[in-house]
């Protein structure tokens, strides 16, 4: 199908960009494109205005600032699951995007339009969350700073106001930690039914610190804090992590559809998350 | 309308299109380049894959507007002087076909995996592919042509 007729403005800046969302009321961001592109040919929306970021310079790339990695919101998915500073600070998130839809798909998705579009069984923000990720938002009145943990507020719903744009995504360094993103599919290209992002730190054979997300247990990502409390000062191994991942659907509310009911999902959630930790400890 | 310019299989054109004209449309309707095809319209098959600046693309998830000031190569801009590219020769010895219709997006993405790749395993050929789909099922010769291609360009 093909898409409603808009208008289409290619901004170079930031200010530009935020300059046209006030402007018009009814304005869509476009990132890369491969979930509006869709849903604009399936008529699931029909804006009248399209704000392409593609020609935005300044939000692309990855540089470290201190204790953190900034990531450019425009930085295409490829480009993250490639780089040499994401693969030695935030391991996790390397491979949460590795498992993100297919390889044409990464290389036009972005690592911001896939957070902004926040959708529950998207594999990037429970890693963000895991690993206590900073997302910068510019608006009128300024740039604001939110964390990960209050940026998702409900399905496809996020802290961006219709008239903001998410510029970076500050992730903490977490340098010399084990990670893994378990994602459960019954085919590829799937989105997850479950996925369960995992980051640990060992001090010997047993774990010091954890990080524990879930993708698709509830409308936003869900901190699997219980879990994590649970790991501190724990050995790596099977039995003791099967132990504590058995608390891993605390608190969730799960959706239930053709993929598999709460309860299945709630089962589900215990099983990744004993698999994704063991293998972020390398046990 | 909004007028591009992009490079097409090593030719310049500029165009004036609407904003809302998906890149496999302008390739097919406006340049007549109609080897790249229209498989599911829902962006799961990958026949209309295409390279976008060198790197594989669902032509169907990219606006021509988008396009503008960049390098596209279709499956019609692979061979040179008459001479099949050796991943497209590959598929005709190996056979990598039944209806040929995932062809084209199988080729390219194909050529962008031994990019990266130059000498992957079964394992490795079948999750490059992931975004490709035969519904033929003709899955087990597509394997064998891209691992022969990767043995040809040692």
């Amino acid at each position: 199908m093909i898409p409603a007729a808009f208008d289409y403005h290619a901004p170079s800046t930031v200010d530009e960009a935020l300059a046209l969302l006030a402007e018009h009321d009814d304005a869509k961001v476009l990132a890369g494109g491969q979930s509006l592109i869709p849903v604009l040919r399936l008529r699931l929306a029909a804006p009248e205005v399209i704000v392409d970021l593609g020609r935005i310079e300044e939000l692309r790339g990855i540089r470290e600032d201190g204790d953190a990695l900034v990531i450019g919101a425009m930085t295409p998915h490829h480009a993250v699951e490639t780089d040499a500073l994401v693969a030695e600070h935030a391991k996790l998130l390397a491979l949460a995007t590795a498992t993100v839809a297919d390889p044409q798909v990464r290389h036009r998705g972005t690592i911001g339009g896939a957070l902004v579009h926040a959708d529950p069984a998207g594999d990037l923000p429970a890693p963000a969350v895991a690993l206590g990720a900073e997302l910068v938002i510019a608006g009128s009145g300024g740039r604001r700073t939110v964390a990960a943990e209050d940026f998702f507020e409900d399905l496809f719903t996020t802290a961006v106001g219709e008239d903001d744009l998410l510029v970076e995504i500050r992730v903490p360094k977490h340098t010399g930690w084990g990670a893994h993103y378990e994602k459960f599919t019954r085919v590829v290209q799937q989105w997850s039914i479950v996925g369960v992002a995992a980051a640990v730190r060992l001090d010997g054979d047993s774990i010091a610190e954890a990080r524990v997300a879930l993708t698709n247990m509830g409308s936003t990502p869900v901190r699997a804090a219980a879990v994590e409390q649970a790991l501190v000062g724990q050995p790596a191994t099977a039995e003791a992590v099967q132990a504590a991942a058995a608390q891993a659907a605390e608190g969730t509310s799960p959706p239930s559809d053709s993929n598999g009911d709460a309860e299945y999902r709630r089962h589900l959630a215990t099983v990744l998350t004993r698999r994704a930790v063991l293998a972020a400890a390398g046990a | 309308m909004t007028r591009i310019t992009v490079n097409v299989d090593g030719t310049s054109y500029t165009d004036d299109v609407e904003p809302r004209t998906l890149l496999v449309h302008y390739l097919r309707e406006q340049l007549g380049k109609t080897g790249t095809v229209v498989g599911c319209d829902t962006s799961n098959c990958g026949a209309c894959t295409v390279h976008l600046d060198g790197r594989s693309v669902k032509s169907c998830s990219v606006l021509a507007v988008q396009a503008d000031g960049h390098e596209v190569t279709t499956i019609e801009g692979l061979a040179t002087n008459g001479e099949l590219h050796p991943v497209q020769r590959a598929f005709h010895e190996n056979h990598g076909l039944q209806c040929g219709f995932c062809t084209p997006g199988m080729i390219m993405q194909s050529i962008d995996l031994l990019a990266e790749n130059p000498d992957p395993t079964d394992d490795e050929v079948r999750l490059g592919l992931e975004g490709n789909m035969c519904r033929c099922t003709g899955y087990q010769n597509i394997v064998k042509s891209v691992r022969a291609a990767a043995g040809g360009a040692k």
